[in-house]
């Protein structure tokens, strides 16, 4: 739990809303519940998978119960060391990252984190990778029997050469992932989608035929940078994953496209930092948004999206935030 | 616990044209929350930069209204640009205390090995009375020893001994042999703490498994969130697991790290 005595930016104006779903702004009320796919969350923010681990480094400066889901760093069926380091690169307004999927496996997942996310009163979502169909599966099993709330597939990790982007990019293989993980999960299961497409829609509708219930994106785009004087790539992995404010149109485009395609909800992401980021990706059709990237800039970023949503609603005169999902206009 | 601190600039020293002596009001980080010297600071620096840079602080101070913490950094790229260009009075926007300084116990006398800019993190140890140490300092140049950061180890220690890449200043050559002359005469350490480029730490190891000397070094690798959630700063270690600089060190046991990585 966060010591009492860290100080906690507020935002101005916002009464309430914090581990509740109703927010007060200039006397006015917001419903900032939203339903993800029969979830409910307390508010549409969610943070993004392996941008903030299990919860622990956080939770030390805010009650993750403010948050409407905490979406975990991804898991695999057996551990993973990841790839060597550096493993990060600043580029303009973003970041290129290749972790590579480092993680403690799914087993001490649910011994060791899952209880302690437990303490908190907020949604918890696995994040899963597979190398195998089956692989993903099997996790969807356990996971399922562990108690997750929802159950994210990514089959979009660019950083990782087995399965991940392939099953990304190739509706078949999309379609043939989502229907084992949906065979074996009891919860929902929300499928991510990789941006490294040509065709986002053609892999959404291969989702919702494999039978996802949720989707998510956008995960990161493949990128790279290098060093002029050793000419080297900064990324000891030569390519990465590119994230933050740079790449908030593209999410904004793709959730767009994607919404447009399939009637399933939407958790929308990419490069989101304040209020405004979220009502864009919630305009063109997110039901809920991730904060990921921003956290390294500003850890109570997800709270300010959060406290910026509800006065964006409240300033146009909205009874439920939710009311923003899918209201674009376009021409 | 680290916490989301606004820090004021209270002195800012132009050591040369790349290296910078600046003190902040820390709030009471160090008297509640034990900032201490080989932890590290983690500055917002400005808006136009995504990733805070991680700094290490050289000395800290309890005192009134506020704690103060000395950072002594280099130059390197637009964040470090932008930190050297702040006066007396601004604010920055930082987290912490985050890392892990040198495991330290009073009563013990340690051979203090610092390379660079890998020196201003041992200063606290250098002048702490609780301790017995000798130094050695490594550094390219004879003017990139500052006399700011020397003397402290020379009026604080046993002995201070001077190494330089060029023969400017002190003995010529690297620190590595300095240690391996003290420990052939004087083995009687309770440890090393060593802070400096990865190829000096990895020669310090192999010549504390040699004489038998317990071995902590600090880290350095490119960070992101610097609190231990994107696992980004990753130290491959001899079980063949990652460790991560931000969370787990910056300061690692020697023998633990897979310098062979």
């Amino acid at each position: 739990m966060p010591d009492k005595k860290t100080p906690r930016p507020e935002t101005e104006g916002i009464i309430g809303g914090a581990t509740t779903s109703i927010a007060l702004f200039q006397d006015r009320y917001v419903d900032m519940s939203v339903d993800l796919a029969g979830v409910i969350l307390k508010n549409p923010v969610v943070v993004a998978s392996g941008t903030f681990g299990f919860g622990r480094e956080y939770g030390q400066f805010f009650d993750l119960s403010e948050l409407g889901a905490v979406c975990c760093k991804g898991l695999t069926l057996y551990p993973r060391e990841g790839n060597p380091a550096p493993r990060i690169a600043e580029t303009p307004m973003g970041i290129l990252n290749s972790v590579g999927l480092q993680n403690p496996g799914v087993d001490a997942f649910i011994e060791h984190e899952l209880p302690f996310l437990r303490q908190y009163d907020v949604k918890i979502i696995a994040n899963i990778s597979g190398n195998t169909p089956e692989e993903y599966g099997i996790m969807c099993e356990k996971l399922s029997e562990a108690g997750v709330d929802m159950i994210e597939v990514n089959i979009s990790c660019p950083n990782v050469k087995a399965g991940g982007l392939a099953y990304g990019t190739r509706p078949d293989l999309a379609a043939e992932v989502t229907r084992e993980a949906k065979r074996h999960a009891s919860v929902p299961v929300m499928v991510k989608l990789s941006p490294n497409v040509t065709d986002i829609a053609e892999i959404a509708r291969a989702a919702a035929d494999g039978g996802a219930d949720a989707l998510s994106l956008i995960n990161t785009l493949r990128g790279m940078r290098i060093d002029v004087n050793t000419r080297r790539p900064i990324l000891k992995m030569n390519t990465g994953g590119l994230s933050g404010p740079a790449v908030l149109p593209v999410a904004v485009r793709m959730v767009w496209e994607a919404a447009t395609a399939v009637k399933l909800p939407i958790l929308g992401m990419g490069g989101v930092s304040k209020g405004e980021d979220a009502a864009q990706l919630m305009l063109a059709g997110a039901s809920a948004v991730a904060v990921g990237t921003a956290l390294f800039n500003d850890p109570y970023a997800p709270l300010k999206v959060r406290d910026g949503l509800a006065q964006l609603a409240v300033r146009q005169g909205l009874g439920a935030v939710r009311d923003l999902t899918g209201g674009i206009r376009p021409w | 616990m680290p916490v989301q601190q606004i820090c004021t600039v209270v002195s800012m020293e132009q050591l040369d044209a790349n290296t910078w002596w600046m003190v902040l009001e820390v709030g009471k980080l160090v008297f509640e929350r034990g900032l201490c010297g080989g932890q590290f600071l983690h500055i917002k620096c400005g808006d136009g930069q995504l990733l805070r840079r991680p700094i290490s602080v050289a000395r800290t101070q309890w005192d009134e209204p506020e704690d103060t913490a000395a950072l002594i950094f280099e130059v390197r790229g637009e964040g470090t640009k932008w930190l050297s260009q702040r006066k007396v009075g601004d604010k920055l926007d930082v987290l912490g205390p985050l890392g892990n300084g040198f495991n330290v116990s009073d009563g013990s006398r340690y051979l203090l090995v610092g390379g660079g800019i890998g020196v201003p993190p041992l200063i606290e140890y250098g002048e702490s009375p609780k301790w017995s140490k000798v130094a050695v300092l490594g550094f390219r140049t004879r003017d990139k020893a500052f006399p700011a950061v020397t003397s402290r180890f020379e009026e604080n220690c046993e002995q201070t001994y001077i190494c330089t890449d060029d023969g400017t200043l002190g003995r010529h050559g690297f620190v590595d042999g300095q240690v391996r002359d003290i420990f052939v005469k004087d083995k009687n350490f309770t440890g090393i703490l060593a802070c400096g480029p990865k190829p000096m730490l990895k020669s310090i190891a192999k010549i504390a498994a040699e004489f038998g000397v317990p071995c902590q070094v600090s880290m350095e690798e490119r960070m992101g969130c610097g609190v231990g959630a994107c696992l980004v700063c990753a130290i491959p270690m001899k079980d063949g697991t990652m460790k991560h600089v931000c969370k787990d060190g910056p300061v690692f046991n020697a023998e633990e790290v897979d310098w062979d990585a």
